[in-house]
């Protein structure tokens, strides 16, 4: 297959989990789309490393994946924290961050 | 080659669909199982394009481990299905096509690009290209800064998460109590746990 496909692929993840951020009200979700957002990105570092025939560009995918499990544990504690403290979980009302 | 262009074209459509049903569902546990779809879909590509450590990384960390944690918390939390946002609302109008903009963007980007590699099936690489053995020597000799920066990374968010999920002794404990209007050594009877997070 031509480098030109997955690139295209990865442009159409990356757009239907930004329409996902935008559109979508639930923090849970948001964050699911943020996840395709990174993995559209991963795929894109990973064809152009097959292009060039360099493996610097999986390497920088493996880090993204790290940098997307911090960005969950994160995302996810503060979920959890909002549930804690009975606040609405839901994007819109949540405007400010004071613990 | 027809046999890559087919698993591509399946991996494609199921990546797509998985994205599309992250998107879309509307109950958040099934929005966690498309994108488990999404990411093993997304783990075949990889390996289409001679990745293959990292595709068992995908599959063993991201779809097994990371999304077991997004399990965990949807079924804590509840999977309650979200109202819609009110009609007419400026986002829910312009997202999709602030979304449909940045595709545009991003296809005229690889168009005008002008990269003659992209229309070939890319460089010849040995048999090694992108096994572990080849990753772990990157990572453990020209990348060895980024990746002990990145193990210190996962340690602080391990932490950080400790600390936001805690449950805390503070406000919002004192105010269930007095809406429930019990006292508080019944509602909440002093036990060790207790103590020993108070000290903290």
């Amino acid at each position: 297959m031509d480098i030109v496909w997955f690139l295209v692929l990865s442009a159409f993840l990356f757009v239907i989990g930004a329409a996902g951020v935008l559109k979508r009200r639930n923090p849970l979700v948001v964050l699911l789309c943020l996840e395709l957002m990174l993995n559209a990105g991963n795929l894109a570092l990973v064809a152009f490393s097959r292009m060039h025939g360099g493996q610097a560009g999986q390497v920088f995918a493996l880090i993204v994946m790290v940098i997307a499990a911090c960005e969950v544990v994160i995302g996810l504690g503060i979920i959890v924290a909002m549930y804690r403290n009975r606040l609405p979980i839901d994007v819109d009302e949540m405007s400010q961050l004071r613990g | 080659m027809w046999f890559e262009q087919v698993l591509f074209f399946i991996a494609g459509i199921g990546a797509l669909a998985g994205a599309l049903g992250v998107v879309v569902l509307r109950n958040p546990f099934y929005s966690v199982l498309a994108l488990v779809a999404h990411l093993l879909a997304l783990a075949v590509l990889f390996l289409l394009l001679h990745a293959e450590f990292l595709a068992a990384g995908q599959v063993v960390v991201y779809a097994g481990a990371v999304m077991v944690l997004y399990i965990f918390v949807v079924a804590y939390i509840g999977g309650s299905d979200e109202p819609l946002r009110p009609e007419g609302g400026l986002l829910n109008a312009f997202g999709p096509l602030f979304a449909a903009a940045i595709g545009v963007e991003l296809c005229i980007a690889f168009i005008a690009s002008g990269l003659d590699a992209l229309d070939t099936r890319g460089a010849d690489v040995g048999a090694g290209f992108g096994s572990p053995a080849e990753i772990g020597q990157l990572l453990l000799t020209r990348f060895l800064v980024p990746f002990e920066a990145a193990s210190y990374l996962l340690l602080v968010a391990a932490v950080g998460a400790v600390v936001l999920a805690r449950r805390r002794r503070g406000l919002e404990d004192i105010g269930a109590l007095e809406e429930v209007g019990a006292p508080p050594d019944r509602r909440n009877p002093p036990s060790a746990e207790t103590t020993l997070e108070v000290r903290v």
